[in-house]
């Protein structure tokens, strides 16, 4: 091991190693934590069913269904009926996957269910220095507390299941630095838009981030969740942010925490995790939080995004060819002019969920803005639970019955329209504000048109009936 | 796997700039549990109205197109999500490379697991075989995988970057896992000197 100052990800990775990178050969990485869901992986399984092979180590896997899920009612009988043929034959082959090879599943409706990077940190099974992998490339969301957390493809869920082993070529680091105090009304998810309007959705191709500085250091483990799950966004693979007490108190006590001595242990080990001084990254940007405003994105991808305040830019006005034919495609799909202001633009669909934004404290935040006032005539609003968990303590504080009173849909919880697998879906030519992650053409249903915004911007725009700046609508006990 | 050294084919141009895996392939016609059959739900909402009618003015429902191995698109080409359905799709509507200025990583990363080439060219490279798509659809050029270059018609051949492990997998016809699965007692020795605090199965 080296001596020299390194970097939080630099810590990670060498502890992890099975076989150190060669000229011929990448590095192979063990993986402490595999999560499966029933989209990536049925190929894979049927890898290891053709080569004969048992899954290594169940025992670091764990499988949940999240993302052709419904998260329509439940029936009389307390089941959610799954009327999409192929959805049911996808979440049978998952269960079957699961129980033929001995990996421990939370399936559909039961106590635990979620998006896999919901229930991850909610069982307390993402913790400090691991490194945790899923097919599905928001699992940058796990390094929120200091893994090292990324999304693969199927073939390496493959590789994950058969050998607990990943090949990877050592990326580069980008420290991101936020410094200042946020506004009240101004949330992590502004932080993050904020970032990749700046990088791009390029910007952070081949570089793992390490969010820092204080007003990253003062945000909560969630919103760290939020910043980190959007680090694909911006191209990078993993975000990570270094953890602390904020971090420590949050595991402490969740089902997987380590207990007794074990935790004095863990807690010991995880305060070593922290870049040390005069470590080297590759890249650096920074962000002032003082200066910053609610975001939104008005175009095709998260980079297309800007101070809600703001403009529409003009495509005539890009700086290169390229970006000037991605421009006029974006605001053709959007239906939306150069100089346009979003501040008034009407909508018909507001979402507030996915692994971005459906925690308990995004739903409490929604929900205190929205106590005592209604969706605005002619308005869809969706309030999906990360999970069951997150499901059941809202349901405990009341927050489903401020939703419900409020004229919002309180469903089951999963992926839902933040990828519109499921039927919860825009429909052509639709304007949403939603809590997600993506704003692709079609992502939110064919021909859905998205704005990207924190759960504050979306319950402000949902009571208003068109796109609105959260501070004017700010409830002052919210500060 | 097929073995891929050197092949030739035509070229279809996509001079757009972050095409996402959504485009590619529309989450909806993630509900398979297989490969098959993904290469007509490839670029679906480019290729077809919502009434299911073909656009027409989609570079890839043009007939001069048809046949084309080579998709020539805009930079960061496969961003957003890590379904290694995208790379399916487009071997399953005939591609064998993709070249672009720039890949997303996972995307990256999984096209060459399938065997589908994602070529990274100069900004220069990549306008000029768009170009010369739109012009001529019959243009071709040539991909050498052992020689790592890309032919251009002009003769001028413009090397490529590819890691020595994928390059080796590939001109062999082997998948990675084997490599892996090689290192069984390289893993059990990490496993017996670094004790594993998390453990799912309670
Ligand atoms: S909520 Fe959306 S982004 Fe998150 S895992 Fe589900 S589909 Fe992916």
């Amino acid at each position: 091991m080296s001596s020299n100052p390194r970097t939080l990800f630099e810590k990670v990775w060498d502890s992890h190693i099975v076989k150190a990178q060669t000229a011929d050969t990448p590095a192979v990485l063990y993986i402490d934590l595999h999560l499966v869901h029933e989209v990536t992986s049925p190929q894979a399984f049927t890898l290891l069913r053709e080569r004969g092979l048992k899954v290594r180590r169940p025992d670091k896997t764990l499988g949940t269904m999240d993302h052709s899920t419904p998260t329509t009612p439940r029936n009389e009988l307390g089941i959610i009926p799954v009327v999409d043929a192929e959805a049911a034959k996808q979440l049978d082959q998952f269960t079957k996957n699961c129980q033929d090879f001995g990996i421990p599943m939370y399936a559909l409706g039961t106590e635990n269910q979620g998006i896999v990077h919901v229930i991850g940190p909610e069982q307390g099974l993402t913790q400090p220095g691991m490194t945790i992998v899923c097919g599905d490339s928001h699992t940058s969301t796990h390094g929120a507390f200091g893994a090292l957390a990324f999304g693969i493809g199927t073939s390496e869920v493959g590789h994950v299941l058969a050998t607990q082993t990943l090949m990877q070529y050592k990326p580069k680091t980008m420290a991101v630095r936020v410094d200042g105090k946020l506004a009240a009304g101004v949330t992590a998810k502004d932080i993050i838009l904020g970032i990749i309007a700046k990088i791009g959705v390029g910007g952070g191709t081949g570089y793992v981030l390490e969010y820092m500085g204080s007003a990253i250091r003062s945000l909560t483990m969630e919103g760290r969740m939020t910043i980190c799950n959007m680090s694909i966004e911006g191209g990078a693979r993993a975000g990570m942010v270094a953890p602390d007490d904020t971090t420590f108190n949050y595991i402490a006590g969740r089902p997987y925490a380590p207990k007794g001595e074990a935790w004095e242990e863990a807690v010991a080990a995880w305060r070593t995790l922290p870049s040390d001084e005069g470590a080297h990254f590759d890249a650096e940007v920074t962000l002032n939080a003082d200066e910053l405003i609610p975001m939104i994105t008005y175009g095709t991808n998260p980079g297309m995004g800007m101070p809600i305040t703001g403009v529409v830019p003009d495509p005539d006005n890009a700086k290169t060819v390229d970006e000037k034919i991605a421009l006029d495609k974006a605001l053709r799909y959007m239906g939306l002019q150069p100089n346009e202001r979003l501040l008034g633009k009407k909508i018909d669909v507001v979402f507030i969920g996915s692994c971005t934004n459906s925690r308990i404290s995004d739903l409490r935040e929604a929900a205190r803005m929205l106590r005592g006032r209604k969706v605005a005539d002619g308005v869809r609003m969706l309030v999906v639970p990360g999970s069951q968990r997150v499901k059941a303590q809202a349901e405990q504080e009341g927050l489903h019955e401020i939703f419900k009173a409020a004229g919002a849909e309180w469903r089951e919880a999963g992926c839902s329209m933040c990828i519109a697998m499921n039927g919860d879906q825009l429909q052509p030519g639709q304007y949403a504000v939603s809590t997600s992650n993506r704003n692709f053409e079609g992502r939110q249903g064919k021909g859905g048109r998205t704005f990207l915004a924190s759960p504050l911007t979306a319950v402000a725009s949902a009571i208003n009936g068109c796109v609105t700046d959260p501070r004017e609508l700010f409830v002052p006990e919210m500060a | 796997m097929e073995k891929i050294t050197k092949f030739t084919g035509r070229i279809a141009p996509l001079p757009i700039n972050d095409i996402d895996t959504d485009q590619i392939i529309p989450a909806r016609y993630l509900k398979t549990t297989d490969k098959q059959g993904l290469g007509q739900a490839c670029f679906f909402d480019w290729r077809y109205h919502a009434d299911g009618t073909p656009r027409e003015d989609f570079v890839l429902n043009q007939p001069q197109y048809q046949g084309a191995t080579v998709l020539v698109a805009g930079h960061n080409f496969g961003c957003g999500s890590s379904r290694e359905h995208a790379p399916w799709a487009l071997m399953g509507m005939g591609f064998r490379a993709i070249v672009s200025s720039d890949f997303a990583d996972i995307f990256r990363n999984n096209a060459l697991k399938n065997g589908l080439l994602p070529i990274i060219v100069d900004e220069e490279t990549k306008q000029q075989l768009i170009s010369l798509a739109q012009e001529d659809p019959e243009t071709t050029v040539t991909i050498d995988l052992e020689a790592q270059v890309l032919i251009l018609p002009d003769g001028r051949s413009v090397t490529f970057p590819i890691d020595a492990f994928s390059r080796y997998c590939l001109l062999n016809g082997v998948d990675q896992l084997g490599f892996l699965l090689s290192l069984e007692e390289d893993v059990a020795a990490y496993e017996a000197s670094h004790p594993q605090r998390v453990t799912t199965t309670v």
